[in-house]
Order: structure tokens, then C-alpha cells, then sequence
């Protein structure tokens, strides 16, 4: 029987059909198992409803809660949750090369797996102005 | 005139807010009248995260936001006051100093014991009785979650409704 600690759980908690979108790409991408990851959308939900539905889709596992904005009513809900638990991180900002990353490395410890994601998210985006190449 | 918007949406601060009202509106100010919020400055920090850097943020119990009302209307900067309960409307809105203004019910989201009007306007018979209060008393209210939307005056009976009477609860729960 092993030691190693479950893999972190990805809680990614969104407006509209944003956070469903995200995870179903990453599936068709990684092929991972889906469980590594669970949609939550604020549709419809009072800011406690959707605290609480983060909070049981977390139980007592580790998790990073990805959010779309940094702030506003799914990142109220996370940074919540996160409250005084030292098994739970939030990133905000989500994209899909962060979720891809995040698949691969959920035997990170929190603090250097966040360390990459942010890293990861930032570094993919780009732009082409007109007239580049 | 420079309270723009009241509005009662239990998220107070967030992107339909700022993004959707705070765009076409232009706030520089946003006023959150919760007595909960205004004893709390780790969550007052986070609420304000969601706010446009240049606008001023303020925090206060119900009673201070009622004693100030006068004073904002007064102020030529823009203003948003924003409430998360039907109860805090109520006493805000004591005394008159909301008189001549229109209230945007803009979210109440499903919970026990609320019924459905919108799909993001879910009231408890309580708070139903407390708005008649208030639209009798000569409060405006309409129920809006974006400037977009149509504004449906309060008690406007809706497809689902008869003439009269609250709306049937309706399925769904978009926001």
C-alpha cells in the first residue's frame, strides 16, 4: 500500500458554461481521466449555494480552485473555501494550458504546483499584432 | 442626480455589475450597504477587488448608507448602491430617501422557501409583501439583471402567470 497522497483535485468554478467547456476540452486533448477535474457554474446559485457546492465537490481532498475572474461571485465562493484550509489554492485567471498542465503534475505538493500553473497560463498568452511575420 | 443605480443582488460587487451596468453607467462610486460586509475588511478587500481601480469603494452598515442618501443624490459623481436582501431595501429605503428613484431587483437566487418570478429573481412570501410595502409607499421597482434585458416593473404578470397573482415557480436556473 503506498504513501504517496492522492492526486490534487482541479475545481474549476465559472460563469455560464465557461468551467464544463474548459474541462471538456481538456479531456478530448489529454485523454486524462475526467476526475481530475470538476465544472461548477454560478448559474442561478446565491453566493452560499455555490460556496457549498465547491466545498462538497472538495470534501477533505487536496484541491486548486480554478476561477475565470479574480474577483466577482465564483471567486467570493473560492476564496471562501479556501479560508483557513491548508489543503486548498486558488488561481484565477483560468485557460486551457493551465487545466492541461494541471492534469499532468497533480502529484505536485500546492505550493510549487500553483508556482507552475500561473506560470503555465501566463506564458500561453500571445499576440500577433498586424504586420508580425 | 447621482445615485444611478440601486440595486438588490446578493453578489453585490460582481461582473454583471461592474461589467454590465458599470460600462454603460460608469460608476465612481460604489456604495455596498451591508452591516455583515462593513465589519469585515478581509472580505471588503476581496468584494473590492472586483471594482474598477479609479472608482471609490465604501463599505457601510444599512443605517449610515440611509443617513447618507441625501448626500450622494446631492453629489454630481456617479453613484451605485448596491444591497444584498429585500430587508436591507427596506431599511434602507425608511424615512423616504429613496423616493424618486427607480430599484433594480437584479438577484435573488433560488433557496428555500423563495419562489420564482425571473430566473434570477427567487422571493420569499416576505419579501413579495415588503416590496408591495415599498411600491405602495412610492418606491419604483423593476426587475433587470442587465441594461439589456427588459425591465419588468414589479408585479407585472408574466407569460407564465395570470393576471394578478404571482408566477408558478418555472424550471431552470440561469442567472
Amino acid at each position: 500500500m503506498s504513501d504517496a497522497p492522492q492526486p490534487v483535485l482541479g475545481v474549476v468554478i465559472t460563469h455560464g458554461g465557461a468551467a464544463r467547456g474548459l474541462v471538456d476540452a481538456v479531456a478530448r486533448i489529454s485523454g486524462v481521466d475526467t476526475d481530475a477535474l470538476i465544472a461548477i457554474s454560478n448559474d442561478g446559485l446565491a453566493p452560499e449555494a455555490l460556496r457549498e457546492r465547491v466545498d462538497r465537490a472538495v470534501g477533505g481532498r487536496r484541491a486548486v480552485l480554478f476561477t475565470d475572474l479574480a474577483s466577482g461571485s465564483c471567486a467570493v465562493a473560492g476564496h471562501l473555501c479556501c479560508r483557513g484550509q491548508g489543503t486548498r489554492a486558488l488561481v484565477s485567471g483560468v485557460n486551457l494550458p493551465m487545466l492541461l498542465d494541471f492534469v499532468f503534475h497533480r502529484d505536485l505538493e500546492l505550493e510549487p504546483l500553483v508556482e507552475r500553473l500561473v506560470e503555465k497560463g501566463r506564458e500561453s498568452v500571445r499576440a500577433v499584432l498586424p504586420g508580425d511575420g | 442626480m447621482s445615485i444611478d443605480l440601486v440595486r438588490v443582488d446578493e453578489r453585490l460587487i460582481h461582473g454583471q455589475v461592474v461589467v454590465g451596468w458599470g460600462e454603460r453607467l460608469r460608476p465612481q462610486r460604489y456604495v455596498v450597504a451591508d452591516d455583515e460586509l462593513a465589519g469585515s475588511a478581509w472580505e471588503q478587500e476581496l468584494y473590492a477587488l472586483a471594482a474598477p481601480p479609479d472608482a471609490e469603494v465604501a463599505f457601510v452598515p444599512v443605517s449610515e448608507a440611509r443617513a447618507r442618501l441625501a448626500e450622494w443624490r446631492a453629489d454630481d459623481r456617479v453613484t451605485f448602491v448596491l444591497l444584498r436582501s429585500v430587508e436591507a431595501l427596506c431599511a434602507l429605503a425608511e424615512g423616504g430617501g429613496l423616493d424618486g428613484l427607480t430599484v433594480n431587483l437584479g438577484g435573488l437566487h433560488a433557496g428555500e422557501g423563495r419562489r420564482e418570478h425571473l430566473p434570477y429573481l427567487h422571493l420569499s412570501p416576505r419579501d413579495e409583501a415588503a416590496l408591495d410595502a415599498l411600491a405602495a409607499a412610492g418606491v419604483g421597482l423593476e426587475a433587470r439583471d442587465l441594461p439589456t434585458s427588459r425591465g419588468v416593473p414589479w408585479r407585472e404578470p408574466t407569460p407564465d402567470a395570470g393576471a394578478g397573482a404571482p408566477p408558478p415557480p418555472r424550471g431552470g436556473d440561469g442567472a
